[in-house]
């Protein structure tokens, strides 16, 4: 017994000196007390382990769910890829979600600043918020920065103004910026901000405005999931407009116009801008593509945002074009040279099951698909003519050659093509189109893993897992000494790893809810050993107690699983009643934890779950399930949700629903029409394998109540679907055309 | 039998903390692990468990199926069992010399830094967050050991 060998120094037991109290009238004997310690610390330590799991249960439930939702995404984007691909041109489902496939650059670089020019936008007399002149000014950006903590926004007119300039800086910055802590300079780098502005003031409060003094490097992730993306946006830039050796940005995987249509920053956009939002997206497709990717400084310590993997090569980063990496989701445009024959082209049986989710971590991840069917794949989702691919004789085939023979010399080439190709050197060009991009994915998208090697990402759906040798090895050959990534919200804002030579840094306190983590940005001198100040928004959380944090995300992730639970009841269903074939409606405690684990793919530990969430209706091992649907269904008192599988469908797929939405509306309006609200049932239907008769798509709409003016507000639609504690009603209420819901509190991350 | 449902209680303690599925914690976790199991270990305690059950060239993580049956013995045999609520009073009391009901923060810092198994700063912080009346600066301990042996400390 006694002390623990193994406490650092500084808590050495000094000799129990009792200075405010006479020690003769206050003998509180030294054994005596010690004992008395040792039991307190016994107990404390227990009370905190035991809020320690539910804290790491709850992060579980957020994280397992978050990155449910990208793989989600990425299945949804790899099903459009399938579309286009077998759909024949004139279905009108293709036409409906063609445009994204298609060329996103559709000016040349001359003509786009007419496009893009902000000159014609007026601001109107009545404008209050804060006006840009240029060249800016560290005072301008300050007003602009004051202007949005009282929740202005910038005019369009300025907005474009300044991504204009900002496109012109990013286009001569290099793929890698290198930095240098000369004159004794610290850097502090930031990571994800995820929207959260907040979180950058606190920043910039505790750590000070970027300047010459005060350099930045922000590691990515800027926007989706906050409500102030392009507030955040809008301030970096004009920091870097500023002071543009001092202030550096590197891209992030939601720096991509694709992940934006599911995570919030289109919509964010589009409802702050509504008359020039779109073009504001279009500019920052561009600008996007053009952040650079990653930041060395002083040739030691690099910085990305996601990771690297066995393959990362710097030097290959450096040289490729970066700006052709419209999306990391998407490999690069070339001209459509070549078809295939239709063989290739068509999928066989069992290539449907890379859609379908059999286990947890059996996702077709982008990267690392067979080399074969990723040639496929390549071809698949590369660009705009796809008439070239289906149905093609061999006549149409050379006409179709013919007329791309006069374009660029990289044309695409398929390795496993039968047909011969005229030019011999386009095979490599494909191989460094997909070399280079999966550089980029890597990098955008790796987390580090404590195992060796590298194996893919397939809970993200892109990247890699990459381990301590990896690290060791890509370090060593690019004579690195620390590898800084964000990428992943930790719990304390950071956290080392890989025998601290990977940090983690991760900027969006309450990132899950409120109370969920803190924010951290790290402080580096030329010493390069990297300091770490944390952070969390918002007095109140700072003032709740480890217990009531704990508590309030418990609350709010229980919450969103419970939605989960609910969203697949029927499902569930019938998983329980495999094990149950009597219909008695109760089941063993393991078959429940597997069934429910086979269903849900959230890799989550049910058992541990399993008081918190059934509650009730379990006994002796023994959980009735039909019961604790009942249940569930009180805490949400719409249960005639649960017998329309259609609304069932529709809530568990929200989100999936809202992209295609949005990818639909073209016109960014915010509003479809019934047909368009049609196509997409189709859509999602096909990419869920489900049957979805017309007439019930009808019924739908109508009780929607589409008649009205014959085109449904997208957003009034989601929102329906942003859950807090009733909601189910709120669906059906707004559904039947009664008065529309109180707008609900943000609920857990969707 | 009961030896079946211990397993599946140790294996799911120790899941929550499996983070890539691999059989394998941090061996930084083991002790939240075994806590969360309902058992009080003091440090001396948990570091001779740990010593049973690390790898021969201690890596870092502690394997399952090391755990399993050093753990279900454990459970078994009732080792590192709970304090009685009562004695945590009693302790709190014995600190109370002149039973006032209540404790400076500064005495009771002074006792859990430098006595028994000491606190770190941040564990004491934390303590006094939860344990402090702000208002009156004082540990009520009474209220202080129900919320701590509460079922769930909700």
């Amino acid at each position: 017994m006694g002390c623990g060998s193994s406490k650092p120094p500084e808590h050495k037991p000094k000799q129990l000196q009792l200075k405010k109290y006479d020690r003769a009238s206050v003998s509180c004997p030294a054994a005596t007390a010690m004992r008395a310690a040792l039991l307190i610390q016994r107990w404390y330590r227990q009370y905190v382990a035991r809020l320690e799991m539910r804290r790491r249960c709850t992060w579980n439930i957020f994280q397992s769910i978050e990155y449910s939702g990208e793989q989600d995404q990425i299945k949804l984007y790899n099903f459009f890829g399938f579309l286009m691909d077998h759909f024949t041109p004139a279905s009108s489902e293709r036409n409906l979600i063609s445009h994204i496939f298609r060329e996103s650059e559709v000016f040349q670089d001359a003509e786009w600043e007419p496009y893009f020019c902000y000159k014609s936008i007026d601001v109107p007399d009545m404008y209050t918020g804060p006006h840009l002149t240029f060249p800016l000014t560290v005072n301008i950006i300050t007003e602009l920065v004051e202007a949005f903590k009282h929740k202005q926004h910038l005019h369009a007119r300025y907005v474009l103004q300044l991504l204009g300039e900002t496109w012109r800086l990013l286009r001569i910055l290099p793929n890698i910026n290198e930095v240098s802590t000369f004159h004794s300079k610290e850097i502090t780098i930031c990571g994800d901000l995820h929207g959260q502005l907040e979180d950058l003031l606190l920043v910039f409060y505790k750590n000070g405005l970027p300047s010459v003094e005060t350099p930045y490097v922000f590691n990515g992730d800027f926007v989706d999931r906050g409500k102030d993306s392009i507030e955040i946006l809008l301030i970096l830039f004009a920091f870097q407009l500023v002071y543009p050796n001092d202030v550096h940005l590197n891209r992030g995987n939601h720096e991509d116009h694709i992940v934006n249509l599911r995570y919030g920053f289109t919509k964010e956009v589009l409802g702050k801008y509504r008359v020039h939002g779109k073009k504001i997206l279009k500019l920052l497709q561009k600008i996007f593509s053009w952040l650079p990717l990653a930041t060395v400084i002083d040739q030691k310590v690099l910085i990305l945002h996601g990771g690297i993997s066995d393959t990362t090569d710097l030097k290959l980063i450096a040289k490729l074009e970066r700006n052709r990496y419209v999306s990391a989701l998407r490999p690069p445009k070339r001209p459509q040279a070549l078809s295939s024959s239709d063989g290739n082209a068509r999928f066989s049986g069992g290539d449907w099951d890379q859609y379908s989710i059999v286990g947890r971590r059996r996702v077709r991840s982008l990267t690392h698909s067979n080399p074969a069917s990723s040639r496929r794949e390549l071809q698949r989702r590369s660009l705009q003519n796809y008439s070239t691919r289906t149905g093609h004789n061999v006549e149409e085939e050379l006409r179709e050659r013919r007329r791309w023979a006069g374009l660029s010399a990289s044309c695409e080439r398929i390795h496993d093509l039968p047909s011969s190709d005229s030019d011999p050197d386009s095979g490599e060009v494909l191989e460094t189109d997909a070399e280079e991009w999966k550089q980029i994915v890597d990098m955008l998208w790796s987390d580090p893993m404590s195992q060796d090697g590298c194996i893919p990402n397939e809970v993200r759906g892109g990247g890699c897992y990459w381990g301590p040798d990896i690290t060791e090895d890509v370090l060593n050959r690019h004579n690195l000494r620390l590898l800084i990534r964000s990428h992943e919200c930790k719990q304390d804002g950071y956290e080392f790893c890989h025998n601290r030579r990977v940090l983690t840094i991760f900027s969006a306190s309450n990132y899950y809810e409120v109370g969920s983590n803190r924010g951290a940005y790290i402080r580096l001198g030329p010493d390069l050993n990297p300091h770490v100040v944390q952070y969390q928004a918002s007095r109140s959380t700072r003032e709740l107690t480890l217990r009531q944090s704990v508590g309030r995300t418990e609350r709010s992730a229980l919450r969103a699983l419970r939605e989960q639970v609910f969203a697949h009841k029927s499902d569930l269903t019938s998983a329980y009643e495999e094990f149950d074939p009597e219909h008695t409606g109760v089941i063993s405690m393991k078959h429940w934890a597997v069934a429910t684990e086979t269903v849900l793919q959230l890799g989550l530990p049910w058992r541990v779950l399993r008081e918190q969430l059934v509650g009730d209706s379990t006994q002796d091992g023994i959980i009735n399930y039909n019961d604790w649907f009942r249940e569930l269904a009180l805490m949400d008192p719409n249960t005639e949700l649960a017998h329309t599988g259609l609304l069932e469908t529709m809530y568990r797929h929200h989100s999936n629903l809202e992209t295609i939405f949005r990818i639909i509306d073209t016109d960014h309006s915010g509003l479809i029409s019934f047909e368009e609200f049609r196509q997409t049932w189709k859509l999602l239907s096909s990419h869920l394998k489900m049957e979805i008769s017309d007439k019930a798509i009808s019924d739908l709409a109508l009780s929607i109540d589409f008649n009205k003016d014959g085109s449904i507000d997208i957003n009034e639609f989601m929102e329906a679907f942003r859950l807090v504690d009733c909601s189910h009603a709120q669906i059906l209420i707004s559904m039947n055309g009664g008065t529309s819901p109180d707008p609900p509190q943000p609920s857990s991350p969707s | 039998w009961q030896n079946d449902s211990v397993q599946k209680k140790i294996r799911s303690a120790f899941d929550v903390f499996d983070h890539e599925q691999n059989q394998t914690v941090d061996v930084r976790e083991i002790g939240t692990i075994i806590r969360s199991l309902g058992r009080f270990p003091t440090e001396a305690e948990l570091h001779d468990v740990i010593a049973e059950i690390e790898e021969e060239e201690p890596a870092g993580f502690i394997r399952f199926e090391k755990f399993l049956p050093t753990m279900s013995r454990i459970l078994m045999e009732n080792k590192l069992r709970p304090v009685p609520e009562d004695l945590l009073l009693q302790a709190f009391e014995v600190l109370d010399q002149q039973k006032k009901g209540h404790l400076d923060p500064e005495e009771l810092s002074r006792y859990l830094t430098q006595e028994g198994d000491p606190f770190s700063q941040e564990e004491m912080e934390e303590m006094l967050s939860a344990a402090l009346d702000p208002e009156k600066n004082l540990i009520f301990y009474r209220d202080f050991v129900s919320m701590m042996t509460a079922d769930e400390p909700w």
